[in-house]
């Protein structure tokens, strides 16, 4: 049920700049696995809100600090069944995470900010904050539905 | 993002294109305050039909520019919003909150 199988690995800087190049990224992969283009478009926001909370909180605006993004497949379950899922992991050595402090705003409160980790828990079925040995771990899983296979044709990721 | 401003008569037009994304949300909330006080529009109209992505930081410099705008006493339209900006603005609850309509010719419109 645990294992996960590594399928890619992105080592970059804290610099804004870069989220396009990753979101690119997590877009092909999402699309590749077998999610649908609505889902495709709430991983790649979910991914870039959390690597822009590293880069704004946990390296206070610093571009040139190291950031971490693997992604794997996995099966969990859900529901009584097995699924398979796309498991993300975001590693960073900013400040330390508190887990408690990670909840979103109030939707009511309309007000600059806040916003991201509202988006990140709305997309993901799985949302794990870790702080270990000076590092931060954010582990984010989203399953298929039933009714999507993954896509095998053009680039086969299994 | 590039972001064009136009002016009709009193009406400030701007037409945003390309990722509205934490490196680039500075200029655009930079841009919808200087035009918010430098112009004094009767209305701003943000044309969003050729925007590819908007995240928390884009939607927040919206909301600075509704902000600003309700101080002022402008008015403040949302148009042509494509599904990636849509699928946001129901994320995050708020397209109530924004008067958004579906065109240009809506957005200027009496």
């Amino acid at each position: 049920m645990n294992r996960s199988k590594l399928v890619l690995k992105l080592s970059l800087l804290s610099d804004p700049k870069l989220l396009c190049v990753v979101r690119a990224a997590v877009g092909e992969m999402s699309a590749r696995v077998g999610f649908s283009e609505t889902e495709v478009r709430s991983i790649v926001l979910a991914i870039d809100e959390a690597l822009a909370n590293v880069i704004r909180h946990g390296y206070k605006g610093s571009v040139d600090r190291p950031i971490e993004v693997s992604f794997s497949r996995r099966e969990i379950k859900r529901g009584g069944e097995i699924r398979e899922a796309l498991q993300i992991q975001i590693v960073d050595r900013g400040v330390p995470i508190d887990p408690e402090r990670m909840v979103g705003r109030k939707l009511d409160d309309i007000r600059p900010g806040g916003l991201g980790l509202h988006f990140i828990r709305e997309t993901m079925d799985s949302v794990v904050f870790r702080h270990i040995r000076g590092r931060n771990y954010l582990r984010l899983i989203k399953s298929l539905t039933p009714d999507q296979p993954s896509e095998t044709a053009a680039c086969d990721l299994e | 993002m590039q972001a064009t401003t136009r002016r009709l008569a009193k009406i400030s037009i701007i037409d945003i294109s390309g990722d509205i994304d934490l490196a680039s949300s500075p200029l655009l909330r930079a841009i919808l305050l200087k035009e918010l006080k430098e112009s004094k529009p009767s209305r701003l109209a943000l044309n969003l039909g050729a925007v590819r992505y908007i995240d928390s930081s884009g939607i927040a410099s919206l909301i600075e520019g509704l902000k600003a705008a309700r101080d002022a006493k402008i008015r403040y339209v949302l148009f042509s919003l494509n599904n990636t900006v849509r699928d946001v603005m129901q994320l995050s609850k708020l397209t109530k909150v924004f008067e958004i309509v579906d065109n240009e010719e809506q957005a200027t419109a009496e």
